[in-house]
């Protein structure tokens, strides 16, 4: 758009303006270009939200009120005929089962184990980047990878965990076979990709925490164990709802991993770990080609996160709290958005005195 | 320095002195403080585990399908068989060129594009003042919430409907700008961008675009390379949307994975030595800005 040069400049004298009375195109367009730049530049967010996200999101329900095939396109109305139809499916059930089987094994082994983590690296250890990197490096091979790998060495047969087992004298564990087994199987595959990921976003949370308070904690003669579930546990608080809460979103629409945890893709032979998501994929592209059902249960998943993830919100807060209420009466207003700056510069950008807007800055042109 | 300015500033210099002793004494307990081999021995075996999988991946890789089947757990030093694996992943269908070519495509065009949107976006949203600025943040930051894979079949449609199923063009554009790009970039924007820098722009006759340019895109960099790098890392590692659209005519290298091994299963040496292939550019990439990338996580960084 703007083509306006620094008027100090001559190199662009193509469009003299006479400096005749009343406002000339440039200052006009300066002031254009005051006042509806802003819109410009945060246009193409919402531009393409809307196109990618929010219509499909509302076009998914229209879809899922009609017979919808992936070839044929659309049919008739057939009103809430897909949601029933989905439901009586046993299939929906068990995906909904190993869906948040996995994401219950993962969820709580992952938020333990790397609030643990964090501990451990919130020490005054050596060559701190070193081993951060360390726990980081998962996170960047593809769910897909980290899938192929995963299920090759838990293979039921000839599988490295499984002879690592037998060498113990443990017996071997049916991990593709076996329903429970093949959710631990999956659950580890995340929390090798996520756990270290986590640990660090915990680790700022943890490096923000004012060391007076344990000092404190120190002189009314708490332990190290006692320090860490009464200061740190607390002051996590904001930063563990949104752990949990984005390991929500992200943890109920799982796909990658189970989708190759054996080479056929279809969640095993009797469906031990397919999940939701595989299933709308298979109700859209597989054998049935029915968009309608699979859009149903597109929406019916997105109901469940956003009860779950509601649900969450309640029960992290709650127990995160626990005895400490008193210690800390942060409102917790905007859970989501003001935890995410866990750690050094983006907090900083929330507390330090930040030169505030100047007044003068009303969208009208200074000059 | 031996002396605290700050205090000596304030208070003389025998608190200054003070100080200097207090941190004297801090340093001497920083070093006595240091945690015993306990903490080095869980940091040595949490090292193992998260990078074990991936070796485990090219010693499989550099093996044949025979000793797999006759040593489940193999002797940590690889055999020999990695380069003739990998040529023949190269010259297998699953289209591995194309399927490099276009993750490389994907990957640049998509961070490119969000580091620029969002920069522009988290501008306006920091710096500028116009009309309905503080409830569409607030909406832009609500949307982070929202399950987009969900809509996973009208998105299909659409892209069916602009003849986009199985081009590039389907994955690269619905990504182009990220509402968690636009408040990285707003979050980051705030604390290191000065209203004098862009008043003295105004005052030097700079349109709003070339204050973009010239001022914010510099003052931007640190968090810019960082938004960068972690939507390159997301883009790379996409399965689930280009595997939809895309198909195995036109794969990404994940989805090319998959078609990998759900073609060659009997043979986990060629399968794994293509995943070993597929993921040793982010490895590569992580030994060089993994620094970057632990700050970035600490600063903030959200899931995919």
């Amino acid at each position: 758009m703007s083509t306006t040069v620094a008027p100090r400049r001559p190199a662009a004298p193509a469009a003299p303006t006479p400096p005749s009375g009343g406002l000339t195109w440039r200052q006009r367009l300066g002031i254009w270009d005051f006042r509806y730049s802003p819109y410009l530049y945060i246009s193409p967010f919402f531009v393409l939200f809307g196109i990618v996200g929010l219509f499909p999101l509302v076009y998914t329900f229209w879809v899922s009120l009609h017979e919808w095939s992936l070839i044929g396109g659309k049919g008739e109305f057939v009103g809430l005929g897909n949601y029933t139809q989905v439901i009586a499916q046993d299939n929906f059930w068990v995906g909904l089962r190993n869906t948040f089987s996995i994401f219950l094994l993962s969820g709580v082994t992952q938020t333990l184990g790397a609030l643990l983590l964090a501990a451990v690296l919130n020490q005054n250890i050596r060559a701190k980047t070193f081993w951060r990197m360390g726990v980081l490096l998962p996170f960047v091979v593809a769910p897909v990878a980290v899938g192929v790998i995963f299920s090759k060495m838990f293979a039921d047969q000839a599988g490295l965990i499984n002879t690592l087992l037998e060498g113990v004298g443990l017996p071997s564990v049916g991990w593709h076979s076996d329903v429970l087994a093949s959710h631990v199987a999956i659950a580890t595959m995340v929390n090798f990709r996520w756990t270290g990921y986590v640990t660090l976003i915990f680790l700022a949370a943890m490096q923000a925490i004012p060391k007076e308070l344990y000092e404190a904690a120190m002189i009314d003669g708490a332990g190290r164990v006692r320090q860490f579930l009464s200061v740190t546990v607390p002051m996590l608080r904001p930063t563990i709802i949104f752990v949990v809460i984005t390991a929500t979103i992200g943890g109920l629409q799982i796909f990658d991993e189970p989708r190759v945890f054996d080479q056929a893709g279809q969640g095993g032979s009797s469906r031990q770990w397919m999940t939701v998501t595989m299933y709308i994929y298979e109700l859209g592209w597989g054998a049935q080609q029915s968009f309608g059902r699979a859009a149903a249960v597109s929406w019916i998943l997105f109901l469940i996160i956003i009860g779950v993830g509601v649900l969450n919100y309640l029960l992290t807060r709650r127990i995160a709290t626990g005895e400490t209420t008193r210690t800390r009466t942060t409102p917790a207003a905007a859970p989501l958005v003001g935890t995410v700056p866990a750690g050094t510069a983006p907090a900083a950008a929330t507390t330090a005195p930040v030169s505030d807007p100047p007044p003068t800055r009303t969208g009208k042109d200074p000059s | 320095m031996s002396t605290d300015p700050m205090v000596v500033g304030t208070a003389g210099t025998k608190a200054g002195k003070a100080a200097a002793r207090a941190r004297a004494r801090r340093r001497r307990s920083a070093t006595s403080n240091r945690p015993g081999w306990l903490t080095y021995a869980i940091m040595a075996v949490v090292l193992m585990l998260s990078a074990y999988p991936l070796y485990y991946s090219f010693l499989l890789g550099s093996s044949d399908a025979v000793s797999i089947a006759q040593t489940p757990v193999p002797s940590l030093i690889p055999e020999g068989n990695f380069l003739e694996n990998a040529t023949r992943v190269i010259s297998s269908d699953i289209k591995f060129w194309p399927a490099l070519l276009n993750s490389i495509i994907a990957a640049t065009v998509t961070a490119a594009s969000v580091v620029f949107f969002a920069t522009l976006a988290g501008f306006a949203f920091s710096k500028l003042r116009f009309r309905g600025r503080g409830p569409l943040l607030v909406f832009l930051i609500a949307t982070m919430a929202i399950p987009t894979q969900l809509s996973v079949v009208p998105l299909f449609i659409l892209m069916a409907e602009l003849g986009w199923t199985g081009r590039l063009e389907a994955v690269i554009v619905p990504g182009m700008v990220t509402a968690f790009g636009v408040f990285w970039m707003t979050q980051y924007l705030e604390s290191a961008l000065p209203y004098e820098l862009i008043e003295a722009g105004r005052v030097d006759g700079c349109s709003m675009l070339r204050t973009f340019w010239h001022i914010v895109m510099p003052a931007a960099r640190p968090a810019a390379a960082m938004l960068g790098l972690f939507t390159f890392i997301g883009s790379w590692t996409a399965f689930f949307w280009p595997f939809i659209v895309l198909g195995s005519a036109n794969p990404t290298l994940p989805v090319s994975i998959q078609l990998l091994q759900a073609s060659y299963f009997k043979d986990y040496s060629l399968i794994l030595a293509g995943v070993t292939i597929a993921a040793a550019p982010l490895i590569i990439l992580f030994l060089f800005a993994g620094r970057q990338l632990v700050a970035g996580v600490m600063q903030g960084a959200v899931k995919g």
